[in-house]
């Protein structure tokens, strides 16, 4: 057993059968590990069970990615974040949606999704630079082929199914994975881009991490739909609707999702039922609209344990792994938290760097006038 | 007037329209480059309501002019992907208000992903909005939108005057590496002009350069867009008048030439700023508070403007009220305090009566 924590390739899945049901999603969420990790078949037929080696990455992944969250709340909490969006308890999604991507296909996620990016292999200083409030994206998006972590919600829809209808166009095999939430299904940019990727045949899968919140408008007063799932049927898009919790059942619906996507039969759509443990951010008061009882419930469907005592069943793990696992976890964390105790620099001048290609006349006045201020407090200071 | 063959001189530039212009720059630019790709509402087949892609789905074929679900933010948010990807989109919205949808994509992502991404992410996106009014048409078809995307950083804002400029202005628009808001003056596709043509990959210049249409001394008019035609007729007529009128054309919305606006003024002493959208906290605003800011001492009168009234745009059978004309410019141009008549019309009335 191995703590390396390189991904394994991405899982190759026949891709000649489409979806068993069309455009319909399962009737209730696909299955493969119950509550207490037992190997259970709720409509699984139409995904193959994924590799016990992505899996154990998944599992690795998950507790790295679970101390990296509750390191970050940490951190806003001691001020070293202006804010934090937790995703404590949606670790299923946050890594399956990663593991299923090959190195060279895009993310486009939201501010909710930094523990996705820290599994993608993004540095984590980099991911948390927007939250920390020095710069509103910290890595290279283009490199990381990660789109900016996107606020505006919904929006970022939009570019997935254009870049990835580009992608095509070029002649490249990349597919995007497009992250939301339950409240943006709500939003018009949702609706017009599950449309576009539709029409235009786009290599796009959406994921929607239903965490049952909008900050603290629950999903009843969000839709009557029976599943979001059942929102890609009117545009044509194959539809499914998961255990969120399940890392086994996401990962085997993701890695169909992206193979669907990749081999040119159109854009997926999958609903991820899920929990956000956390209140929306560390500035948000959770209790002022549900119930202690509620979260409860939810800590029992815990995707880590679930897959942990799956593992230990198929003799994947045992406790020496796990161990080695939590170790590996408060390394990484503790790496996070020393680099982010130094206090950051940030430049002034930058501000006017990247408003254009050129900077305009009126910004290079702008920037005398901020320069010349600059200098007139230095020399101040230096009295 | 008859038209007698002259088969030893050179044939005359084919006169285009404004429209045709814009297609011909489409054109050259889409044949230079094959990144380049021109999509929206009806552009494909028809060749768009105004007919200014007409003819080059057919050409170019559908992977290059596409029509698109009528999504107006879904087309811009596409394009956002696609530039992306390596593209260089050129889009139309519809009309000046058929835009709004798409108001959160053009100002949350297309104005900043060079600066959200510290200059990772570039767009080279032409977003070509047909605007103003003039036309007869019903409402929701004639705003001028120039100022919200003037007031958004990140934003180049272009409107071209001249047929010659609309061709000109739309391929550098298209050469430029940051998004571009390339605004067509709606009463202007059908005017005619000759272009000259550029079908050889070439830098163009004119971006931030404004142009002065009329040579003047006494007062300068300050306009872009669909109101530089009114300043020019304006100019001709205050002519008659005995006055020596300059017509300063900004073409670039953003970026802005103080230079060019403020050398004028410098040697009028006088300026008006004309524009048809309406008055408060518009363009014309920031223009006249850019002159006195860079050239009070040169100035003789306050800088003055006239807009178009602050009302929503007015049914067609209304519009001419609505609409600055030559009339109202020329009323303008007579309160610039010539015999050093004190405008009375802001005075509080008791104040010029002695007080107590």
């Amino acid at each position: 057993m191995t703590t390396d924590m390189s991904t394994p390739p991405a899982q190759s899945v026949p891709t000649d059968q489409p979806f068993a049901r069309g455009l319909m999603p399962a009737p209730i969420p696909v299955q493969f590990l119950d509550e207490l990790g037992h190997r259970v078949q709720v409509f699984t037929g139409d995904y193959p069970e994924p590799s016990r080696e992505q899996l154990v990455a998944a599992y690795q992944a998950m507790v790295v990615g679970r101390r990296f969250d509750v390191q970050a709340t940490a951190l806003a909490r001691q001020g070293r974040l202006a804010v934090y969006p937790s995703s404590r308890g949606q670790e299923a999604c946050q890594v399956g949606s990663m593991l299923a991507l090959s190195e060279g296909d895009w993310a486009f996620p939201t501010y909710r999704d930094s523990m996705a990016l820290v599994t993608r292999g993004l540095d984590p200083v980099e991911v948390l630079t927007l939250l920390r409030g020095c710069a509103h994206c910290g890595y290279d998006p283009r490199a990381t082929r990660t789109g900016p972590q996107c606020t505006p919600l919904a929006t970022q829809l939009a570019h997935a199914a254009g870049l990835a209808y580009g992608e095509q166009r070029k002649g490249r095999s990349t597919v995007a994975m497009a992250l939301i939430g339950d409240g943006a299904t709500s939003e018009g940019d949702f609706h017009e881009a599950l449309n576009f990727a539709a029409v235009f045949k786009a290599p796009v899968v959406f994921l929607v991490q239903n965490n049952k919140y909008a900050i603290s408008v629950p999903l009843s007063k969000q839709t009557a739909a029976p599943s979001l799932g059942y929102k890609g049927i009117g545009y044509g898009i194959a539809s499914e609707q998961v255990d969120g919790n399940d890392a086994m059942a996401v990962l085997a619906v993701l890695n169909k999702a992206v193979a669907h996507a990749r081999c040119g039969q159109g854009p997926v759509l999958v609903e991820a039922h899920t929990y956000r443990l956390d209140a929306h951010t560390n500035a948000d008061d959770a209790t002022r609209y549900r119930d202690s009882h509620e979260v409860d419930d939810w800590l029992r469907r815990d995707p880590i344990s679930r897959l942990e005592a799956w593992l230990r069943h198929e003799g994947l793990a045992d406790d020496a792994f796990v161990a080695s696992v939590a170790q590996e976890a408060e390394s990484f964390a503790a790496g996070v938290r020393e680099r982010m105790s130094i206090d950051p620099v940030v430049d002034p001048m930058s501000l006017f760097d990247n408003v254009f290609a050129t900077p305009t006349s009126q910004l290079l006045e702008q920037r005398a006038m901020v320069q010349a201020e600059l200098e007139a407090e230095a020399e101040v200071a230096g009295q | 007037m008859t038209l007698t063959a002259t088969p030893h001189t050179t044939p005359a530039p084919k006169q285009v329209t404004m429209s045709g212009a814009i297609n011909r720059a489409l054109r050259d630019a889409m044949t230079l480059d094959d990144d380049v790709v021109v999509f929206g509402e009806d552009v494909g087949t028809l060749g768009g309501v105004f007919r200014v892609t007409n003819g080059i789905a057919r050409d170019f074929g559908e992977d290059r002019c596409f029509d698109t679900p009528l999504a107006e933010a879904g087309i811009v948010g596409f394009a956002v992907g696609m530039a992306m990807a390596g593209f260089r989109p050129v889009i139309e919205m519809q009309f000046d208000a058929f835009a709004y949808p798409a108001f959160e994509q053009i100002a949350s992502h297309v104005a900043k992903m060079r600066n959200r991404t510290a200059g990772r992410i570039h767009l080279p996106i032409v977003i070509r909005v047909p605007f103003a009014g003039g036309i007869g048409g019903v409402e929701h078809h004639c705003d001028s939108s120039e100022a919200y995307y003037a007031h958004t950083p990140g934003l180049k804002v272009v409107t071209p005057a001249t047929v010659q400029d609309a061709y000109t202005l739309l391929r550098e628009a298209i050469n430029d590496p940051d998004p571009v808001i390339f605004m067509e003056p709606k009463r202007l596709y059908w005017s005619k002009g000759s272009i000259e043509s550029v079908t050889a990959a070439t830098t163009f210049n004119s971006f931030g350069r404004a142009a002065v249409r009329r040579e003047g001394t006494d007062v300068t008019l300050v306009a872009y867009g669909p109101s530089v035609e009114v300043a020019m007729q304006a100019a001709s007529a205050a002519a008659d008048s005995g006055w020596s009128v300059e017509v300063v054309d900004l073409r670039t919305i953003v970026p802005f030439d103080d230079e060019t606006v403020v050398a004028s003024v410098r040697r009028t002493g006088r300026c008006v700023v004309v524009q048809e959208a309406q008055g408060f906290a518009g363009v014309g605003a920031e223009i006249a508070a850019r002159v006195q800011e860079r050239a009070f001492h040169s100035l003789q009168a306050p800088v003055l403007r006239v807009a178009g009234l602050d009302i929503p745009y007015p049914p067609p059978r209304l519009e001419h009220i609505h609409l600055p004309g030559v009339e109202r410019v020329l009323d303008t141009i007579a309160r610039l305090q010539w015999d050093d008549d004190v405008d009375t019309r802001f005075l509080p009335g008791d104040s010029l009566a002695g007080g107590t």
